[in-house]
């Protein structure tokens, strides 16, 4: 069972540039959520301070019983076993070929023989398709390989929470695709608390149980998916529909000039598009955490876009590129409480 | 305060603390054993041959001016003694910080710091491993461990290198030469040399490691450090020289 995050207050600024301030929620044990923001809003430096690599200037991030922000070194070494980081780049040791790599965390932690380090690292190969590369060094690889082996490597001790810094980065859309469903089947598998760091859309209108969105050096929103893909806020909506209008400009945020006159100039934003279903894990069996779809919505009252939660929508509307959904076809419909869906066959 | 001025403050407390963190996690266990091993090799490795380049002609240089001096004063019978003593109290523990520095903690900064820029050492701190105690802690003991073997290494290729020049060359008497080598040297200045040699080693590891796990800004950023490094371990070896010999000076009685 994956380990709840609660982040309260926290404040980062590097000499005067404050990064962001005042940052507050709380990840949901076993659930995945996503973290949005436009380039440059202080995403990875997020993820540092949770694991503790930077110091927040004020706030509390509290792991278990642990406030990661004030506690001793030796505690932060051991609240830092519950995590799984997979870095942008990978981050694996460039003078040990994909085997070591993924077997360094099991040796320096743990006094398994070398025969069950053997089978656990093969296993996880085995998971991110990478069995059979075990012998080649990080430098021979490409930036997709090096991804899967970094995430291998983070889940190597079966941690509590992973944490994914850009996992689709610099991946072509069937491999991001085909990341997006290892994360969900994780998930599925082994209940563990995820956040993912991001700015593809698609990921995030598909993969996660709750989305947040840094912009304009603070949070803006966080809240179960249904939340913010039904949200009339500004920022949120342009963002997650990949809009030009909106209070985000090229230069992050557009002056109020600039803003008043796509107001005189009368743009209206077009409708929200309808919100799809979350991406299923291989067996079609809904995840432990997974929220029914339209769920939220019919408990707050809020009316989804037309055409919201049937089976074969694709994503993302605008320019990114369209993926087909990767549910499997299904031999059993799957059940979700009682309710039926998501049996139609895709593909 | 000037912001230059606080940054150098602040770079130099750094660099004490990680001295400090580096000498408490030698003794945590797990040692890491091959890592050490591994790492004495590499410094090793990259410092022997140029070390063994650079002390024949350093022998030979100072056999030729000590050699002259000598004669000028018409001393010759202690030629030896005073080509023993000025190749192994001065000449090796300098060649020897030289190259540490030069060639051994530029590497290991290169290293370190290719390391940082790739995540490497925060993915290691995630995985809940200490970079000082799993990679600090071996690189100072191994350039501390060569360091001391380099500086026996350069006193005797210096010892022979001015034997050579001055029997051979400048037709000093074997004889003379050998049977002085005691006259004016004694067994401390030797172990004085291997003291500052060791001293250097551990400045020079410090250094270029905290300048390696503080780059920053890409391959640029690596450049950066090992450039940095190289030069401030220059300055603190003769600056710890100076120190160390005044300190030899005043606590050992000399000869004669």
């Amino acid at each position: 069972m994956g380990v709840e995050v609660q982040i309260e207050g926290l404040s980062k600024s590097f000499g005067r540039q404050v990064i962001w301030e005042n940052v507050t929620f709380t990840l949901p044990a076993g659930e995945i959520s996503v973290l949005l923001g436009p380039s440059g809003t202080g995403k990875s430096v997020f993820l540092k301070c949770v694991v503790g690599l930077l110091k927040p200037n004020s706030g509390f991030i509290g792991v278990g019983d642990v406030d990661v922000v004030s506690c001793s070194e030796k505690d932060l070494y051991e609240v830092r076993r519950l995590f799984g980081v997979l870095f942008q780049d990978g981050a694996l040791f460039g003078s040990m070929n994909l085997y070591d790599n993924v077997a360094f965390p099991l040796r320096e932690h743990t006094r398994k023989s070398e025969r069950e380090v053997r089978q656990i690292v093969m296993e996880k190969l085995d998971m991110v398709g990478l069995a059979g590369s075990e012998k080649l060094l990080p430098g021979e690889i490409s930036g997709g390989m090096r991804k899967r082996a970094g995430i291998a490597r983070a889940l190597v001790l079966d941690p509590e929470i992973i944490l994914f810094d850009e996992p689709d980065s610099g991946l072509d859309p069937v491999r991001t695709a085909l990341l997006n469903q290892l994360i969900v089947d994780l998930n599925a598998q082994t209940d563990t608390t995820m956040l993912i760091v991001t700015h593809d859309i698609n990921t995030a209108r598909t993969v996660p149980d709750n989305i947040g969105m840094l912009y304009h050096r603070r949070l803006a929103m966080f809240g179960p998916r249904e939340m913010l893909l039904t949200s009339q806020e500004p920022v949120v909506r342009q963002f997650l529909n990949a809009q030009r209008h909106g209070p985000i400009g090229m230069a992050e945020e557009k002056d109020a000039d600039e803003l008043a006159q796509e107001q005189l100039a009368g743009i209206k934003l077009p409708p929200l598009p309808p919100v799809v279903l979350q991406l299923m894990p291989s067996d079609g069996r809904p995840r432990p955490s997974q929220h029914p779809p339209g769920e939220w919505c019919r408990r707050n009252g809020v009316t989804p876009p037309p055409g919201s939660f049937e089976g074969d929508v694709t994503t993302a509307p605008g320019p990114v590129p369209r993926e087909t959904r990767t549910v499997p076809a299904l031999a059993d419909p799957p059940l979700y409480g009682e309710q039926q869906y998501g049996g139609r066959h895709h593909g | 305060m000037s912001s230059p001025l606080m940054g150098a403050l602040r770079g130099s407390g750094e660099m004490f603390a990680l001295a400090g963190d580096a000498l408490r996690s030698t003794f945590r266990r797990p040692f890491q054993w091959k890592e050490m091993v591994q790492q004495s090799w590499f410094v090793a490795s990259v410092t022997i041959l140029p070390t063994a380049l650079v002390s024949i002609p350093f022998g030979a240089v100072i056999a030729l001016q000590v050699g002259g001096l000598v004669r000028q004063l018409g001393a010759q019978s202690f030629i030896g003694s005073t080509a023993v003593l000025a190749v192994v109290r001065e000449a090796s523990p300098i060649v020897t910080a030289l190259l540490i520095a030069g060639a051994g903690g530029s590497a290991v900064c290169a290293d370190l710091g290719s390391r940082k820029i790739r995540e490497e050492i925060d993915a290691m701190e995630v995985l809940g491993i200490n970079p000082v105690q799993r990679l600090i802690v071996p690189r100072v003991l191994a350039m501390m461990l060569v360091g001391l073997l380099l500086n026996g290494l350069v006193s005797v290729v210096g010892v022979i290198g001015g034997y050579f020049f001055n029997v051979v060359l400048q037709g000093g008497t074997p004889g003379a030469y050998l049977a002085s080598f005691t006259a004016l040297a004694q067994l401390p200045d030797l172990w004085a040399g291997e003291v500052k040699a060791v001293v250097f080693g551990a400045i020079a590891a410090v250094v270029s490691s905290y300048k390696g796990l503080h780059a920053g800004g890409g391959p640029k950023g690596v450049g950066d450090a090992v450039n940095q490094s190289v030069v401030i371990t220059f300055m603190l070896l003769f600056f710890a020289n100076f120190i160390l010999t005044a300190v030899y000076f005043q606590a050992v009685p000399q000869k004669g």
